[in-house]
C-alpha cells in the first residue's frame, strides 16, 4: 500500500483531481463502450439484413419457403425449430433443475452440498461443442435405436395437428427436433439447477422457520412460503435458461438434422435460426442476397433473445431489490 | 398420537408421505444431473484417450494417414484466447469498476449493467456474425485478430459482472480508511479496493478464460480455421473448437478420433480452469471475512 498522503496541500482539494478525472473519465467510456456493442450489434445486423427485409417484406418471418436456387427464403421453419427446440428444452429441463435446486438448498446432507454444486457447475461449464459431439456419437444413435421407434409405436394413436403434422411419427434416424431438445435440456439444466439454487438460499429463513413452527413439511414450507416469496426470481431463472437455449448453436448444429422446411414430426430433421446462421453462412457470399438473409435472421434472433434475457433480468432483479 | 382422530392421521401420514416423495424426486434430479456429468466425461475420456499420443500435440493437422495432430489448433487457440483476454479483461474490469465504485445506482450505471447483462447470455453466434460484419468483411479477410476481438466480446460481461459483484464484497471500511488517509479516488481504488478484492478478480478472468476455449460459434465467422501452422494474425487461424468441428463431422475413423481426443482436452483444460477459479474464489473470501 503507497505512503498516506498526509503532506498534499488542502488548497484545490476540492477540485477534481487530474488523475481522478482522467480515471473516471476512462471508466465512463469502458461502461459507454458495452452499451455501444449492444447498439452496435442491433444496428449492424439489421442494415446487413435490410436487404432481405425489403426483398420478402414480412414473408421473410411468416414466410414457409427456404429455397437457395430460387432466391425464396421464409424464415419460419427456422423460427418454428428455434421456438419448438427452446419450449421442449425448458419442459424437459426445468422439473429436474428445480428438483436438483430444491435437494442441493433443503434436503441434502450437508457434506455433500459443496460436491454436488461443484459438479453441477462444472457440467455448466462443459463446452457446447463437446455436446454437440456426445449428442451426435452417443445420444442420437441411441434415439434412433431404442426410443424413436417405441415413441411412434406408442403414440401414434396421438391425432396429428392439422393435417401435416405428426407427433411422433418419422423415420427413426436419431437427429432432429427431439434429439436437439434433449441436448439444449442438458445444456440449460445446470444454468436452471444454480440460478434457482441461489434463488432458494435468497429467501430469508425466518420465512421458513416460520413455516416449520407452524409444522409444516420441507415440501409444504417450499410450495406454501418460499415459492410464493420467490416465484418472480423463479420465472427469471427460467427465462435465463430459455434465452441460453434459443441461442445456443453448435450442441444443435450436430444433432437437428439442419432441414430448412416446416417440421412435420417431432422427431423429423428441422433447424433452428442459430443452425441455419452457421450451416450457411460458409456459402454466404458477401454482398449477396444469401449473406443478408442470415443477417436478417441473427436479427430476429437477437431481438427475441433480448426479450427473453430482459425479462429475465428483470424479474430477477425486482426480487433482488425488495 | 394416541389422541388423534384417524381422520388427522390420516393427513397426517399423507402429507409426510408427500414430503418424502418429493424429497425422493428431488434427491433423483440431482443424481439425473451426476449421471450425465459422469457420462459427459466417461464417454469423452473412454473415446479420447486412445488418441493421445505425442503427435497431437507436435504435428499440425494433416490428411489422413499423414499422422497429423493438433499443434497448430492448440496453438491458435492458445493465441486467440490470449489476446481475447487481453483485450476483454482489463475493459470489463473498469466496467466492473465503474459500476461499483463511480456509476453505482446512477440511471447510466443501471443501463449499463442491465446491457452488460444481457450481453452476458446474448447468443454468441451473434457475436461472430456481427465482428464478421465489422473486422472480416471491411478488411479482406478472416484473420486471428478478428477471432480475438470476438472472444474479447464475450470474455468483457463475464468480467464485468464477477468484478463488479466481488467489489461489492469488499467492506466500505477499506475506502472510508484510505479517504480518511487523504487518497484520490482512483487511489483508493487502484491501491486499496482492487488488491483487496484481486482473487475473486482472477476468479472472474478465469471463468471468462474457461467460457472463450471452449467458443466454438463466433470463431467460425472470425478466424474461420486453417489446416497449416500458422501464428500470422492477419491470415486465418486454427482453433481447438473449429478442429475439433471440423474432424468430428468427418468420415475418416482417424480424424473423428482426433476430434474426440480434441474435446477432452479441450474439456480438461476449461474443468481445470473452473477448479482453479474456485480456489481463488475462496482466498478472497477467506480475506474479506477475517
Amino acid at each position: 500500500m503507497s505512503t498516506p498522503t498526509a503532506s498534499r496541500p488542502m488548497i484545490g482539494a476540492r477540485r477534481m483531481h487530474v488523475g481522478d478525472t482522467a480515471f473516471r473519465i476512462s471508466l465512463h467510456v469502458a461502461g459507454a463502450i458495452v452499451v455501444i456493442v449492444l447498439v452496435s450489434i442491433l444496428a449492424i445486423m439489421f442494415l446487413g439484413g435490410r436487404l432481405a427485409f425489403e426483398t420478402f417484406g414480412l414473408d421473410f418471418i411468416w414466410g414457409s419457403e427456404w429455397n437457395p436456387v430460387t432466391q425464396v427464403y421464409g424464415a419460419l421453419p427456422a423460427i418454428t425449430g428455434t421456438l419448438v427446440t427452446a419450449l421442449l428444452a425448458l419442459l424437459i429441463a426445468w422439473p429436474i433443475g428445480f428438483g436438483i435446486a430444491f435437494f442441493l438448498t433443503e434436503t441434502c446432507p450437508s457434506k455433500l452440498r459443496g460436491p454436488l454444486g461443484v459438479a453441477i457447475e462444472l457440467l455448466a461449464a462443459v463446452p457446447s461443442i463437446v455436446y454437440g459431439m456426445w449428442g451426435f456419437f452417443v445420444l442420437a444413435p441411441f434415439m434412433s435405436e431404442y426410443v424413436q421407434p417405441w415413441l411412434t409405436a406408442t403414440f401414434i394413436w396421438i391425432p396429428p395437428v392439422g393435417d401435416s403434422f405428426f407427433w411422433f411419427t418419422a423415420p427413426p434416424i436419431g437427429v432432429g427436433m427431439l434429439t436437439a431438445s434433449l441436448i439444449l435440456a442438458i445444456m440449460i439444466l445446470p444454468f436452471i439447477a444454480a440460478t434457482t439454487r441461489d434463488v432458494l438460499l435468497s429467501t430469508p429463513q425466518l420465512l421458513k422457520d416460520g413455516a416449520y413452527a407452524m409444522g409444516a413439511t420441507r415440501w409444504e414450507a417450499l410450495t406454501g412460503v418460499v415459492i410464493p416469496a420467490v416465484r418472480g426470481s423463479l420465472f427469471g431463472a427460467v427465462f435465463l435458461g430459455l434465452g441460453r437455449a434459443l441461442g445456443e448453436t453448435m450442441a444443435v448444429v450436430f444433432v437437428i438434422g439442419n432441414a430448412i422446411r416446416m417440421p412435420d414430426s417431432l422427431m423429423a430433421p428441422s433447424a433452428t435460426i442459430a443452425s441455419v446462421v452457421a450451416n450457411s453462412f460458409p456459402e454466404a457470399e458477401p454482398g449477396t442476397l444469401d449473406l443478408a438473409v442470415l443477417l436478417g435472421l441473427g436479427f430476429i434472433l437477437f431481438v427475441v433473445s433480448f426479450g427473453v434475457l430482459a425479462i429475465a433480468r428483470l424479474l430477477l432483479h425486482q426480487e433482488r431489490m425488495s | 398420537m394416541k389422541q388423534l382422530s384417524p381422520a388427522t392421521r390420516a393427513r397426517y401420514f399423507r402429507r409426510q408421505l408427500v414430503d418424502r416423495l418429493m424429497g425422493g424426486l428431488c434427491m433423483l434430479a440431482a443424481g439425473i444431473g451426476l449421471v450425465l456429468l459422469g457420462l459427459i466425461l466417461w464417454m469423452l475420456f473412454s473415446n479420447g484417450l486412445g488418441g493421445l499420443k505425442l503427435s497431437v500435440f507436435t504435428n499440425s493437422m494433416a490428411q489422413p494417414g499423414a499422422d497429423g495432430g493438433l499443434a497448430n489448433a492448440i496453438v491458435g487457440s492458445l493465441i486467440q484466447v490470449g489476446l481475447g483476454a487481453m483485450i476483454g479483461a482489463p475493459l470489463g474490469m473498469m466496467v466492473g469498476v465503474y459500476l461499483s465504485e463511480v456509476g453505482k445506482e446512477s440511471t447510466f450505471a443501471s443501463v449499463v449493467r442491465f446491457v452488460n447483462d444481457i450481453l452476458l447470455s446474448a447468443p454468441s453466434v451473434l457475436i461472430g456474425l456481427f465482428v464478421y460484419q465489422i473486422a472480416v468483411e471491411p478488411f479482406g479477410g478472416f484473420s486471428g485478430i478478428a477471432g480475438s476481438i470476438s472472444l474479447a466480446l464475450i470474455a468483457m460481461p463475464i468480467v464485468a459482472r464477477t468484478t463488479e459483484d466481488i467489489l461489492r464484497l469488499v467492506p466500505q471500511a477499506y475506502r472510508d480508511g484510505a479517504v480518511a488517509l487523504g487518497s484520490r479516488e482512483n487511489e483508493v481504488v487502484r491501491k486499496v479496493v482492487l488488491p483487496a478484492a484481486f482473487g475473486g478478480i482472477l476468479t472472474g478472468v478465469l471463468l471468462a478464460v474457461a467460457r472463450i476455449a471452449g467458443e466454438t460459434a463466433p470463431l467460425l465467422f472470425t478466424s474461420l480455421g486453417n489446416t497449416n501452422w500458422s501464428t500470422d494474425m492477419t491470415q486465418p487461424m486454427a482453433s481447438l473448437p473449429i478442429a475439433i468441428y471440423r474432424y468430428a463431422g468427418s468420415a475418416y475413423d482417424e480424424w473423428v478420433s482426433l476430434a474426440w481426443t480434441g474435446a477432452m482436452l479441450i474439456t480438461v483444460g476449461v474443468l481445470v480452469l473452473n477448479i482453479l477459479s474456485r480456489f481463488s474464489h475462496a482466498a478472497v473470501a477467506g480475506k474479506t471475512e477475517g
